[in-house]
C-alpha cells in the first residue's frame, strides 16, 4: 500500500482555521496557521501527493516551510486574502501533512503534500507543473527545494493518453524480442553533410544495430539542413533493413523553432517510410504532448532525448528529480526516454536509475525507498516508455548491463560502435554479439555479473570485431561519486 | 546474406541442446513456446505458418526438441523459429522469439526504389 494513503476523516482539515473572521483579518500570517500545515490529515485515494526536499534556512520551522510550500504550490499569497471568503477555501489549499528529517543529511526535511484533484486541469502537464513548480522554487525562507517524487491517483492518470506506442507494441512493430534493443548516436554530431551521415547509419545498421540515432542538437543546420539528412538517413535504413531482412530505424530528430516546422518534418519522416521521430525534452511540455497526439495517429513511435534535465536534476538539494520527470514523460506520452546507464560516462547511481526504469516500464511501481521511489503508483494500462541507456558505454559493460536493466532497455553504444579500430560495421556487429551472448547465457542460468568478462573472453574467440572492442576499451571506466544518490543505503560507484 | 531476425542470430547456429537449455528458461518463466516456419521471411511478413498451436501446458523441454525436430523433417527448406508466449497481464506478447532452422540457401531481398517528385524516393522490399 501507498504510504498514508487512507479515506479521509470527515471535516479534515477544516479544525486549524476555519473560515472564521479571526482567520480573514488583514495582516500577514503564518502559513501553517492559514490552513496549510494538517498533521492528521489522511489524503484521498483522488488526492495528487508530492514528496519535497526542504532545506529550510536558519530559524525557520520545518513544518512551517513544508506549509509554505503547501501554500505556495496551491492558493497563497503572502499575506491574507478577504476574496478566500468567497471559495471553499479548505478545499482549494494544498495540506502539508508529513515532514521527515532526512537520514543522514541534518537540515533537511522530506515533507508530504496532498493536493486535491479539482486543482488539476485534466490530461494537460503544463497545468500540473505550473502549480507544483510554478513559484514555489524561488521561495525565499527556504535555502533548498527539490521535489523528490509525486504520487498520481488512477482517476489523474486516466486523464492522459499516455504513450502513443509503448514497449509491447513496439516490439510487435520491429518483430525483436527477449534481448535489449541496440542503438548508436551518430558521431561526429555536429559538421557531417547528410550524405556522410547517411554512410555512417547505414554502416551502424548494416553492422547489426536496430537503431541508429540523430544527437539532440542536429536539427537543421548550415552544414547539414533537415530534409538533407532525412533522405540520406532513410536511404540507409531502407538499405540495411534489405541486406538483414530485419526492420530497422533511425530516429530523426524533428525538434525545431516552431511546432508547425515539427509536423511538416514529421510528415516528411513519415513520407520516407520511417518507423520513429524523434524530440528533444526542452521543446516543452505542451510541444511534447502534441507531438505525441501526431505519432499516434501516423504509427510512429516518439524517441525523446531529454536534452537539459542535468541543469535541473542533478543536484540533490535543489531541482527535480529525474523519476518525476519520468513520470510526467510517461503520463504526457513518450516511447523512448533517455533514463541513464549507471555505468557510463553521465551522473547516475545503479540504484536511484534502477528507480527512473521502474517508474518508466511498470505495470505498477511499488514503493522502494533505496530506489528513490516514495509511493506505489498504478499506472492504470497506461503503455510503457521504453528506457534509453546511452552516454560512455561499450561491450565490455554488457554484463553489468544486462543485470541492471533487463531486456526492456535500449543500450546506446555511440563511440563505442563508430570508433571501432575495424569500422562501424565490426563496431555494430561487436556489440549485438556481445549482446546476444550475454542474453544467451543469462537464460541458460549463468551468473553474468560475476562471469560476464569471461563469457565476453568466450564469444570474443568466434568474432574478431568483439575481440577488438574488448581490447580497445578495456580499462574504460567512469568511476566518479554520483551527486544523486539513495538517501536510505550507502551507494556503491559502478564502474 | 544471412536473415538476422530474432533473438540469437548473430552467434553460430544453436545446437538442440542450447536450444533445450533456452526452453527450459522460458518455461520456468510460464511461457507458452511454440514453433512457426516459412519459406518467405519478409520482414513484413508477420504472420508465418503455425506449426501446430502453442504448447501451453508443456512442462518439458524435450518434447519441444522433439516437435521442433518432426518440424525440421517436413519443412527442411524453410525457416523455423521459436517463441515464447507471455500472458501475463501487461505483456500478452512474445518475450523470446529467435531462429532454429536455416534452408540450405538463405533468402535474399531486394530494395526496389520508386523515384518520385523532388527527390522523394518509395522503397520496397522484394524477393530477389
Amino acid at each position: 500500500m501507498m504510504n498514508t494513503v487512507k479515506t479521509p476523516a470527515a471535516g479534515a482539515g477544516q479544525r486549524t482555521t476555519g473560515n472564521t473572521a479571526a482567520r480573514y483579518k488583514a495582516g500577514v500570517l503564518k502559513y501553517k496557521e492559514m490552513g496549510y500545515w494538517v498533521p492528521d490529515y489522511e489524503p484521498k485515494p483522488t488526492d495528487v501527493i508530492a514528496c519535497f526536499r526542504i532545506t529550510p534556512q536558519e530559524g525557520v520551522d520545518p513544518d512551517e516551510a513544508a506549509a509554505a510550500v503547501a501554500g505556495e504550490s496551491s492558493t497563497a499569497t503572502w499575506t491574507v486574502v478577504w476574496t478566500d471568503r468567497l471559495t471553499a477555501a479548505e478545499h482549494y489549499r494544498a495540506k502539508a501533512y508529513q515532514v521527515d528529517p532526512v537520514p543522514g543529511s541534518p537540515g533537511q526535511y522530506f515533507a508530504y503534500i496532498a493536493y486535491d484533484l479539482d486543482l488539476f486541469e485534466e490530461g494537460s502537464i503544463a497545468n500540473l507543473t505550473a502549480s507544483i513548480i510554478g513559484n514555489v522554487f524561488g521561495f525565499k525562507p527556504l535555502k533548498a527545494l527539490r521535489l523528490e517524487d509525486m504520487h498520481f491517483p488512477v482517476a489523474y492518470v486516466k486523464t492522459f493518453k499516455g504513450p502513443p506506442t509503448g514497449i509491447i507494441v513496439e516490439r510487435e512493430r520491429l518483430d525483436k524480442y527477449g534481448r535489449p534493443l541496440l542503438g548508436a548516436t551518430i558521431k561526429p554530431k555536429l559538421g557531417l553533410s547528410g550524405k556522410n551521415y547517411g554512410r555512417v547509419v547505414y554502416e551502424g545498421l548494416a553492422g547489426g544495430l536496430d537503431f541508429t540515432k540523430d544527437d539532440e542538437n542536429i536539427n537543421s543546420q548550415p552544414f547539414m539542413h533537415w530534409r538533407d539528412r532525412f533522405s540520406f538517413c532513410m536511404e540507409a535504413v531502407q538499405k540495411a533493413q534489405a541486406t538483414s531482412g530485419e526492420v530497422k530505424g533511425h530516429y530523426l530528430n524533428i525538434t525545431a523553432g516552431t511546432m508547425e516546422e515539427m509536423y511538416r518534418r514529421g510528415e516528411f519522416a513519415k513520407q520516407l517510410g520511417s518507423c520513429i521521430v524523434m524530440i528533444d525534452l526542452v521543446i516543452g511540455w505542451t510541444a511534447i504532448q502534441s507531438i505525441s497526439e501526431w505519432a499516434r495517429q501516423n504509427d510512429m513511435v516518439l524517441h525523446l532525448h531529454r536534452a537539459g534535465h542535468g541543469t535541473y536534476t542533478r543536484q540533490k538539494t535543489h531541482g527535480i528529480s529525474f523519476r518525476v520527470i519520468s513520470k510526467w514523460l510517461r503520463l504526457a506520452g513518450v516511447d523512448h526516454a533517455h533514463a541513464g546507464t549507471a555505468v557510463g560516462k553521465l551522473e547516475g547511481d545503479p540504484l536511484t536509475v534502477q528507480g527512473f526504469y521502474n517508474v518508466l516500464r511498470d505495470s505498477y511501481t511499488v514503493k522502494d525507498l533505496p530506489r528513490g521511489l516514495f509511493f506505489d503508483q498504478d499506472w492504470a494500462g497506461l503503455r510503457k516508455v521504453m528506457p534509453v541507456a546511452s552516454g560512455g558505454i561499450h561491450a565490455g559493460q554488457m554484463h553489468q548491463l544486462l543485470d541492471l536493466f533487463g531486456d526492456d532497455v535500449v543500450l546506446q553504444f555511440g563511440g563505442g560502435t563508430i570508433g571501432h579500430p575495424m569500422g562501424i560495421q565490426a563496431g555494430a556487429q561487436a556489440n549485438r554479439v556481445a549482446l546476444e551472448s550475454m542474453v544467451l547465457a543469462r537464460n541458460e542460468g549463468r551468473d553474468i555479473a560475476n562471469e560476464g568478462p569471461q563469457i565476453l573472453a568466450a564469444a570474443a574467440k568466434t568474432c574478431r570485431p568483439l575481440e577488438a572492442a574488448l581490447t580497445t576499451w578495456k580499462d574504460v571506466t567512469f568511476n566518479y561519486a554520483s551527486t544523486d544518490t539513495s538517501d536510505f543505503v550507502p551507494t556503491p560507484s559502478v564502474a | 546474406m544471412r536473415i538476422t531476425q530474432g533473438t540469437f542470430s548473430f552467434l553460430p547456429d544453436l545446437t538442440d541442446e542450447q536450444i533445450a537449455k533456452q526452453v527450459e528458461y522460458a518455461l520456468q518463466q510460464g511461457w507458452a513456446v511454440s514453433l512457426e516456419f516459412t519459406d518467405d521471411p519478409h520482414p513484413r511478413n508477420v504472420y508465418w505458418e503455425m506449426w501446430g498451436l502453442p504448447m501451453f501446458d508443456l512442462k518439458d523441454p524435450a518434447g519441444v526438441i522433439g516437435e521442433l525436430r518432426e518440424c525440421r523433417k517436413a519443412h527442411a527448406d524453410c525457416y523455423v523459429k521459436l517463441n515464447a508466449f507471455d500472458s501475463t497481464l501487461g505483456f500478452e506478447t512474445m518475450r523470446m522469439s529467435f531462429i532454429v532452422h536455416r534452408p540450405a540457401e538463405e533468402a535474399r531481398y531486394r530494395l526496389r526504389r520508386e523515384e518520385s517528385e523532388s527527390r522523394l524516393v518509395r522503397y520496397t522490399l522484394e524477393r530477389a
